[in-house]
């Protein structure tokens, strides 16, 4: 009795943790104004966001009697995936040039992802 | 326990709203988005909405049929994203 009670309880404060994260994470997409500021706000809905949504999916298969941890899997795959995509939207960004680039590397010319092969460079010029 | 009941219940018609909310301000981010990698981070942001959609569907629902629905989304979200953004990279996504 008092067990089902609490994972009920329990089930819905993680259902509005989650959402909450999620809406923050879209306000945030939306109202920053730089592609490397958005970049940071949609962490939020990827990690906490639906990390709560899966432990409020768990404590409800867990009350319902039927317990289930496959949601772990889920959050395990986001939580390693999550930084590999960041991390390629953030060398989009530099790559576009629609960020201030950042200072040049301590060793070498430049940063790779700005790099121009000597073949290329013709093309490069031209489109710009 | 109808207190609780009726919590949950709200809970979830909240967190269903919010979290469609949510979707369609990325999809906003996703049709104005200045440059291609504001797009890219709307369509990644997407897709984690939906996976959170179908966990919530599951739970709405009582059921753990969706799990492996989720577990794809969340693998092909990873896979385009990392495609997109190659070929924004390199003009070709596997060399």
């Amino acid at each position: 009795m008092t067990f089902t009670l609490i994972g009920t309880i329990a089930t819905a404060v993680f259902l509005l943790i989650g959402a909450s994260f999620t809406l923050v994470a879209a306000i945030g997409l939306l109202k920053l104004n730089d592609g490397m500021t958005r970049l940071h706000a949609p962490t939020k809905a990827g990690t906490v966001g639906v990390g709560a949504l899966l432990l409020a999916s768990m404590t409800h298969s867990h009350t319902l009697g039927e317990g289930s941890m496959h949601e772990l899997l889920i959050m395990a795959f986001l939580f390693v995936t999550a930084p590999i995509s960041a991390n390629f939207i953030a060398k989009v960004n530099i790559h576009r040039r629609s960020c201030q680039t950042p200072p040049s590397p301590p060793r070498d010319d430049m940063w790779s992802t700005l790099d121009v092969p000597e073949a290329d460079r013709e093309f490069v010029e031209a489109e710009q | 326990m109808s207190f609780a009941n009726a919590f949950m219940d709200w809970a979830l018609i909240i967190a269903f709203g919010v979290v469609a909310l949510s979707q369609i301000m990325s999809m906003i981010r996703l049709v104005i988005g200045p440059d291609t990698g504001d797009r890219i981070l709307a369509l990644d942001t997407m897709v984690i909405n939906a996976i959170g959609l179908i966990i919530l569907l599951g739970v709405a629902q009582g059921t753990r049929i969706y799990f492996e629905a989720s577990m794809i989304i969340a693998m092909l979200g990873f896979v385009s994203t990392v495609a997109y953004a190659r070929f924004v990279l390199r003009g070709d996504i596997i060399e």
